[in-house]
């Protein structure tokens, strides 16, 4: 995708790259080679020096069950968040397409949710949700159901997940929008007068031609839940109770800043960073150069 | 033949639209009662509009040891600005140099920039730090926001859109006497701007929400961003000051949907240009 | 001195060579349209005198200066372009403004120049409004004013009225000629459309694969196309191409459909084709005879198209015609053209001086088909 009609210079364009590409050697392949480094190194004993130990940490790492478990636990968590949030969206986004009086309110009333921040969702959710203040917490615990996340595992899982789902559906939503949007009207008219209505022609024509933003919108999803919901489930059970809310990226965070322990954090890392980068070498190989924010 | 008004749709659009607005506005309601009353679990979705005194004390003040909320929404503000003037800067320069010069190593160039595109600052936080700390970037403000302008996201939404000015005008500049930088300046960026607005958007609802990269570069409380501040906020479950809390909830919530709705046009389409 | 010259200009693409050696000299405020088919390398001769793209090899020379190696905002020149290539975010004014603005002109001057170009092209109420606000006529006015403010030596014109509807496109070429002559300013025109190139040119460069199939006045042209080619891309409906042979010692050609035709001077060669354009074909004659296909009445005239054992043959004849199976025509011996049928190239009487086919070009080139 080059284009016809360029600028003649050498000097120039370096120049203009520097800022760029000095900021990502710096903030981003000199720490990426770091933490490879680092995961080759263990610290001995006593926290004096780095011993070299090759690939132990991560064959240490794939032996060891609460590893593999967080590793469970973070895919379960990627998919029922993505899933949840991208069913949401598209059943908002199928009815906001329709033309109705109102539709641009609504839009904007579904858009806005865009900027709120993982965490404070989950703030949101702990009003919402806590046994104690919670508004829906309460009633669900005078009703006779016991609520309390601190407590049970599952029920904190099931938190984070609607918590994190609820934060994404307003990104899916714009999504999903102009994908159906994009949907020629002559294509629904035809199946229209071919007599396919509703469920019918959803599940045969419509989601069919949103097979390209499901997908896109599958990988972005999953790469948001594994990430950028950090603060997230950090803000509402730190990961707990114990560690039934603990997905990767809270358990580097545990193991290198709080448990100081660099090698095996940095070998998380690693694995973390091969992860996404033959994810997203996946959704470019079937997606051409599609972007995304 | 007048269409039946279509019940379902505004039905589901209601169930959707309320599913959102409800947690925000029972913090919104929260906020204006009384922080004893909703520790003893009475916490209510009716505000008592009597109470909005609780906004002027958190901004003054915060609540329980942390800084006083207005001094943290700066530190936010100047954080997601940060972040969204210093992306769009670089990327722009970035974008034209890979888009409107032929060089060697150009491909490699893009290519090294690029791959930074999906790798969130989460993955590299450690070593990311201690690079910080090689540069005495530790506990400062510029710490907070540059190591997050480095990805590649704008620079690829850039490159589409310089790719496609077209030829004619280009030439047309060029007959002009326009050199490089001041095609850029005059017609590059201008046929831009609309870009630019979504991208400043998206990028400043990304730096105001970052939450574990500032907690770990600064131990300061000078620091805190609001969002760190709210987290602090509630850490201690009992003697925790609700009404407080919430308030400073709405207050965080408040700068980046303002941003959003008020630019939302410009925003959408910049979001889902690339992705057509 | 001229205005603009060109020497041996080449262009290649990699191994595919788009411009074959192109020599050509305009005067002191003529304006040359070169036409050709899409692909024949017309709108790469203006790319190249304008500085847009580099020579394979060759010379381009303005007002005697050599400008083969200058960028094009070093040239004093002003283009054209096809889709107008306003800035869309800049208004009328500032769009013709700014190439001025970037020489450094004072901004008492600018503003002169851009008020006059704009009331000469009655554009003085719009020199505020954005390009989306104008219409395409209005557009393409204001991308003529940006031209018209640099006051250059050369003005180029890429297709400027392609992109036009049929009404507004005869309007503005009326307007560009009228423009042209009152600036006197020399003009490069390209153009795919022959009515264009007929109406303005003082004088036609058609353009065949990359060479310069003729280069003469508009009626040279139209009464004496140099080959085939030329005599089949100008004028509507096409001429009609007989193969025959010459016969009577060069005094007839003898038509593979049968019949002789008598040539009003005596020609020399051997497999020929007779080229006679359908106005000049008369209803009623006895030399040929038509198996029609297709009558379309047009109202003022008649197309009548058929056959003349095998060979397609169209005949415009006036008024209203009634239609009949079969049609007998005259060729008018003095309208004929003959062309070798190997080469495509005119064939010129071998007893007359004056025809050479090349109306009014000065120096360069001959008229009939330039060889590689």
């Amino acid at each position: 995708m080059d284009r016809r009609t360029v600028f003649d210079g050498r000097l120039l364009p370096w120049l203009l790259l520097l800022p760029q590409l000095l900021l990502t050697l710096l903030f981003f392949y000199w720490p990426a080679a770091e933490a490879v480094r680092a995961s080759l190194f263990t610290e001995d004993a006593f926290g004096q020096g780095s011993v070299f130990v090759g690939l132990d940490n991560f064959a240490a790492l794939f032996a060891d069950p609460l590893y593999l478990a967080s590793v469970l636990r973070t895919v379960v968590f990627c998919f029922a968040v993505s899933v949840l949030a991208m069913a949401v969206a598209l059943l908002l986004a199928v009815f906001a397409d329709r033309a109705i009086a109102g539709r641009l309110v609504y839009r904007t009333l579904l858009i806005w949710p865009y900027a709120i921040a993982p965490a404070m969702s989950a703030v949101l959710f702990l009003f919402v949700l806590n046994p104690r203040i919670g508004l829906f917490g309460r009633w669900l615990n005078r009703h006779g159901f016991d609520w309390d996340y601190t407590l049970n595992g599952s029920q904190a899982m099931g938190m984070v997940i609607a918590a994190a789902a609820w934060k994404q559906v307003s990104y899916n939503v714009i999504f999903f929008l102009a994908g159906l949007q994009s949907i020629p009207r002559s294509v629904i008219e035809a199946a229209r007068m071919d007599g396919a209505r509703g469920w019918r022609r959803f599940r045969t024509i419509t989601f069919p031609l949103l097979a390209p933003t499901t997908f896109f919108l599958l990988v972005v999803n999953i790469v948001y839940a594994a990430f950028d919901t950090f603060g997230l489930i950090y803000a509402l059970t730190q990961g707990g109770p114990g560690k039934d809310t603990e997905t990767l990226v809270i358990k580097v965070y545990r193991d290198g800043v709080i448990n100081q322990d660099i090698g095996s954090s940095s070998a998380q890392s690693v694995v973390l960073m091969l992860g996404v980068i033959v994810v997203t070498a996946l959704q470019f190989r079937f997606m051409g150069r599609r972007t995304a924010a | 033949m007048r269409a039946r008004p279509d019940y379902l749709a505004h039905a589901v659009l209601c169930l959707g639209v309320a599913l959102f607005a409800l947690p925000v506005w029972l913090v919104f309601a929260g906020s204006t009662q009384d922080s004893n009353a909703i520790m003893r679990g009475e916490l209510s979705l009716v505000p008592d509009l009597s109470n909005l005194g609780v906004y002027a004390r958190v901004l003054a003040h915060g609540s329980m040891g942390t800084q006083p909320v207005w001094h943290m929404l700066m530190i936010s503000l100047g954080m997601a600005l940060g972040v969204a003037c210093g992306k769009i800067a670089i990327s722009v320069l970035s974008a034209y140099a890979v888009v409107f010069f032929r060089f060697p190593c150009r491909h490699a160039a893009f290519w090294l920039i690029f791959i930074t595109l999906m790798l969130p600052v989460e993955v590299r936080i450690m070593p990311t730090y201690a690079v910080m700390a090689d540069f005495r970037l530790i506990n400062t403000f510029t710490g907070l926001w540059l190591p997050l302008i480095a990805s590649a996201t704008a620079t690829l939404l850039f490159r589409q859109v310089f790719t496609a000015i077209p030829d004619e005008l280009v030439e047309a500049a060029r007959m002009d006497g326009a050199g490089p930088l001041r095609f850029l300046r005059d017609i590059a960026l201008p046929v831009s701007a609309a870009n630019i607005a979504a991208l400043f958007v998206i990028l400043f609802v990304l730096g105001w929400n970052q939450y574990l990269w500032p907690l770990l570069v600064a131990t300061n409380p000078d620091l805190d961003t609001i969002v760190i501040g709210i987290v602090k906020m509630i850490g201690v479950e009992t003697e925790t000051d609700w009404a407080a809390v919430m308030a400073t909830a709405v207050l965080a919530l408040l700068p980046p949907v303002v941003v959003v709705v008020a630019m939302q046009h410009w925003f959408v389409a910049g979001l889902t240009e690339g992705e057509k | 001195m001229a205005t603009l010259q060109i020497q041996g200009l080449r262009k290649s693409f990699g191994a595919t060579e788009v411009l074959r050696r192109i020599d050509l000299s305009l005067a002191d405020g003529e304006m040359l349209v070169i036409v050709g088919a899409s692909g024949c390398g017309k709108s790469t001769l203006l790319r190249l005198v304008a500085g847009l793209e580099t020579p394979t090899g060759g010379r381009v020379l303005i007002g005697g200066r050599d400008v083969t190696a200058l960028d094009p905002a070093a040239r004093d020149i002003a283009m054209v372009f096809q889709n107008y290539a306003l800035y869309p975010h800049m208004s009328v004014f500032d769009n013709m403004a700014y190439g001025l603005r970037i020489r450094g002109l004072a901004r008492a001057d600018i503003a002169r120049r851009v008020e006059a170009a704009a009331a000469l092209l009655g554009l003085e109420g719009l020199l505020g409004r954005k390009p989306r606000q104008l219409s395409g006529g209005q557009r393409q006015r204001v991308a003529m004013g940006r031209a018209i403010v640099r006051e250059p030596k050369l003005f180029l014109f890429d297709e400027p009225l392609s992109n036009l509807d049929a009404k507004l496109r005869v309007q503005m070429r009326a307007e560009i000629r009228r423009l042209q002559r009152r600036l006197g300013v020399t003009s490069l025109y390209v153009t795919h459309d022959q009515v264009e190139a007929m109406t303005l040119g003082d004088r036609l460069l058609i353009l065949h694969e990359g060479r310069p199939a003729q280069l003469a006045t508009p009626l040279d042209v139209f009464e004496r196309p140099a080959d085939t080619y030329v005599a089949g891309f100008v004028g509507s409906p096409t001429m009609n191409f007989l193969p025959g042979r010459l016969a009577r010692d060069g005094d007839a050609v003898a038509l593979d459909a049968g019949p002789l035709v008598a040539l009003p001077h005596p020609c020399a060669g051997d497999r020929v084709i007779l080229g006679i354009r359908p106005e000049h074909l008369t209803l009623g004659g006895t030399d040929l005879t038509l198996t029609v296909d297709l009558f379309e009445p047009l109202g003022s005239e008649t197309l009548i198209h058929g056959r003349v054992a095998g060979t397609p043959v169209v005949v415009k004849a006036a008024g209203v015609v009634a239609p009949a199976e079969t049609v007998m025509v005259g060729v008018q011996p003095a309208h004929c053209h003959l062309f070798d049928a190997a080469s495509g190239r005119r064939v010129e009487s071998t007893g007359d001086m004056e025809s050479t086919g090349n109306g009014t070009g000065n120096g360069t080139g001959n008229g009939t088909g330039i060889g590689a």
